[in-house]
């Protein structure tokens, strides 16, 4: 059971983490920079879990704190994609360099 | 006795009811309104008086001061609290008929006078704002509710004067007089703090107990205290009559009066007539004792400003065009006599005289003054004009007005039976009594007031046939002037000026509380009634017919003539002072500190922080991307340095 080590697991997960930052950054679809996200959870999630069962095997705090993320990014993806159908019907656009009103 | 207080609420009352509902809801209900008002304040003034006078007033033989009301308004520490209240005392409870009579006579001459006007409810409760405050003004316990009220009938003044805003010099006049008096207001809060700081209290009656008695130590004090070889008590009280001398008008501070006749004419005949004007010498009989008996120099001055003030003025109104102006400078005049006649005055029996005659004055000049401006209304609504030389004739087409102005002339030429001549024998005997130097110019000055009154009268109503202006032709016209509110008024006004002069006033009225026996001694009346009647005489022969003699005459005085067309110049010299001398050395370079200096450090300021933030701004690209990069770059670049730091890289 113990045979991948939790290096390998944390490689995995960070892999995941740069993979969404890649993805945050260089796309400009909203709703491609909200999947990239959700990478970035999951891989914290990966982290969560990984912990909890090779360092704390006994407690249980890790799987609770994913399945919190797991509830946060699911209210975060409604009210994200509440924006994105907002800004769509505003702008006639998704593109993330259309938004820029804020700008001075 | 609360009613005393229901006299100050009812105009109180009627001034918030018609200043906040009456412009949209009360249009026509305010007039009615205010006037009902000062009906019930004038018959709880009448009862007021009565009872004073003739009930409960008399202690053995002496009228002494009471307070029907009082309360704690301001509290600053144990010591010094101020107080607000009503004080009743003969003075006092005179004014309050005074004031109560004339407002009332005033709202129902307005109610013809004003008929129409687009600002009727503002006007009324304007009106009832001015007779709040001045009521409050003459009840006042304390020096201090007396400056309060000072400084609001200053405000309704000022907004009176300025009512038909639209004028530019009804707004340049209404300036003027706020300016002018305020300034002497000045002189008045720099008098009250420094006869306070000695005495130790506001109210007046401490304030006169304390400075009367020569053993007091506050009166020592404030005695010995000198500021420039002159005790402080003088400083005090020359003080508090240059805030006297601003608002009754006196020489030097007397150059708003003529231009306040800007403002309605009946706001002329209550404000700047019969009440406002003489507050000034109000103030002075409010604190007679202390001039009269600790300050006999300060009284003095109160004397020769007031002396001065007559004659200057009685001189100035032979020579105005303007009905009104005319007028306003017989008042000044007028209250040139009060205040001399307080100023000759001792404290106490028969050398009190002086007090009681100027106190006299003031009541029956109320009245004859007050009809005079509103007769002037009446004539102005009639000719749509204020100048003399667009009236003449009128006493075929103003009968009723040309009766009542014959009678409130008379009055103020101070020939028997009518008012004035009992007062101004009072006021001319103490002054002979006195002051001979004072005596005579008063007499000169008696004579010309009756000269000018009279060449007024005669160029109204005869002089010339009447001017067929077209405004004849109006409409409005014949409803204005056969107004019943606007002739009742006079009438009743005319009957005052008839009979005011009988009420034994030296009974009431008196400088220590006694009565005083007032007698016309037939023999001393000689000179001034026919120094009067020789001032008629010479008006007659110059204006009862259209002629130039009265041209030629004022041409041969030349200089002297043109002198006194312009008023001896006193605003030419304001004008001067203030424009050239006060506003290029003092205001100009004060402003030029203020732009440069004090502005431009702000300025400098602002700049800076401006160019500094302008360069930040590029950085708020409003790219989001762009911003979580910046955030992750420095996240990453806290870790390395964190881990740096620790030890671990």
């Amino acid at each position: 059971m113990n045979a991948i080590p939790l290096t390998h697991v944390l490689m995995v997960s960070t892999a995941l983490f740069f993979i969404g930052v890649y993805g945050f950054f260089t796309r400009r679809n909203l709703i491609t920079m909200l999947m990239s996200i959700e990478l970035i959870l999951n891989s914290v999630n990966i982290n969560f879990v990984a912990f909890n069962k090779y360092l704390y095997p006994e407690q249980m705090e890790g799987l609770f704190f994913s399945l919190f993320t797991i509830a946060i990014a699911a209210a975060e993806a409604a009210v994200a994609i509440a924006i994105i159908i907002n800004l769509y019907r505003t702008h006639s656009s998704i593109d993330v360099e259309d938004a820029d009103e804020l700008k001075l | 006795m609360s009613s005393s207080v229901l006299i100050l609420l009812l105009p109180f009352i009627s001034f918030v009811v018609s200043g906040i509902w009456g412009r949209k809801y009360l249009k026509n209900f305010s007039g009615i309104l205010g006037t009902v008002c000062m009906l019930v304040s004038f018959i709880l003034a009448a009862s007021v008086a009565y009872n004073y006078f003739f009930v409960t007033g008399r202690v053995g033989g002496q009228y002494l001061g009471t307070i029907p009301f009082e309360m704690n308004w301001l509290r600053f520490t144990n010591e010094l609290s101020i107080n607000i209240g009503i004080l009743i005392d003969p003075i006092s409870v005179m004014m309050l008929l005074v004031v109560t009579f004339i407002s009332l006579m005033v709202h129902v001459y307005s109610l013809g006078y004003m008929k129409g006007e687009e600002r009727y409810a503002t006007y009324y409760s304007f009106l009832s704002l001015f007779t709040f405050s001045m009521l409050g003004l003459v009840v006042a316990t304390n020096i201090f509710q007396t400056y309060v009220f000072w400084e609001l009938v200053g405000v309704s003044s000022f907004l009176l004067i300025g009512f038909y805003f639209q004028k530019a010099s009804a707004v340049a006049a209404s300036k003027k007089a706020f300016i002018v008096t305020r300034f002497a207001d000045l002189g008045f809060l720099a008098g009250i703090l420094v006869l306070s700081y000695y005495s130790g209290s506001l109210d007046f009656k401490e304030i006169i107990a304390r400075y009367t008695d020569p053993a007091n130590p506050h009166l020592q004090a404030i005695a010995t205290a000198s500021f420039g070889g002159v005790s402080a008590l003088s400083w005090a009280l020359t003080l508090i009559f240059i805030g006297g001398a601003g608002k009754s008008a006196m020489f030097p501070l007397h150059i708003w009066l003529p231009d306040a006749m800007e403002g309605p004419t009946p706001v002329s005949a209550l404000i700047h007539a019969a009440t406002m004007v003489v507050a000034g010498v109000y103030l002075v009989a409010r604190l007679f004792p202390v001039y009269a008996i600790s300050c006999p120099a300060a009284l003095h001055v109160v004397a020769i400003v007031g002396v001065i003030s007559a004659a200057f003025a009685a001189l100035i109104a032979c020579t105005q065009t303007d009905i009104k102006r005319v007028l306003a400078y017989s008042t000044m005049s007028q209250i040139g006599f009060m205040m001399f006649a307080l100023g000759v005055s001792k404290y106490g029996g028969e050398e009190g005289l002086g007090y009681m005659a100027s106190m006299f004055h003031l009541f029956t000049h109320a009245v004859f003054k007050a009809l005079l401006f509103l007769c002037a209304g009446t004539i102005i609504h009639h000719v749509h004009s204020n100048e003399l030389k667009d009236m003449g004739g009128l006493r075929k087409s103003m009968p009723l007005t040309h009766i009542t102005f014959l009678l409130a002339c008379l009055a103020i030429a101070g020939i028997p039976p009518f008012a004035g001549f009992f007062s101004k024998e009072e006021i001319l005997s103490a002054a002979f009594q006195h002051d001979p130097v004072i005596y005579w110019a008063a007499i000169a000055t008696a004579a010309l007031t009756s000269f000018y009154m009279f060449r007024l009268f005669f160029m109204t109503f005869y002089y010339d046939g009447e001017k067929k202006a077209e405004a004849h032709g109006h409409d409005d016209h014949s409803a204005g002037h056969s107004s019943i509110a606007m002739t009742g008024v006079q009438v009743v006004l005319a009957i005052g000026a008839v009979v005011a002069g009988f009420v034994p006033f030296g009974q009431f009225v008196s400088s220590d509380g006694f009565a005083l026996p007032t007698h016309i001694d037939i023999s001393f009346s000689v000179l001034p009634v026919s120094l009067s009647i020789g001032g008629i005489l010479l008006a007659m022969f110059f204006f009862y017919k259209k002629s130039d003699k009265a041209i030629r005459i004022s041409e041969g005085l030349g200089s002297v003539f043109v002198t006194l067309k312009h008023k001896f110049y006193i605003d030419e010299i304001y004008a001067f002072v203030t424009k050239k001398i006060i506003f290029n050395l003092i205001a100009a370079p004060a402003a030029w500190i203020d732009k440069n200096i004090v502005d431009g450090m702000m300025n400098t300021f602002a700049k800076a922080t401006e160019v500094f933030s302008f360069s930040l701004s590029g950085w708020q690209s409003g790219k989001v991307q762009s911003y979580a990069a910046w955030f992750l770059a420095g996240v990453l670049s806290l870790v390395l340095i964190s881990l740096y730091l620790l030890q671990l890289l």
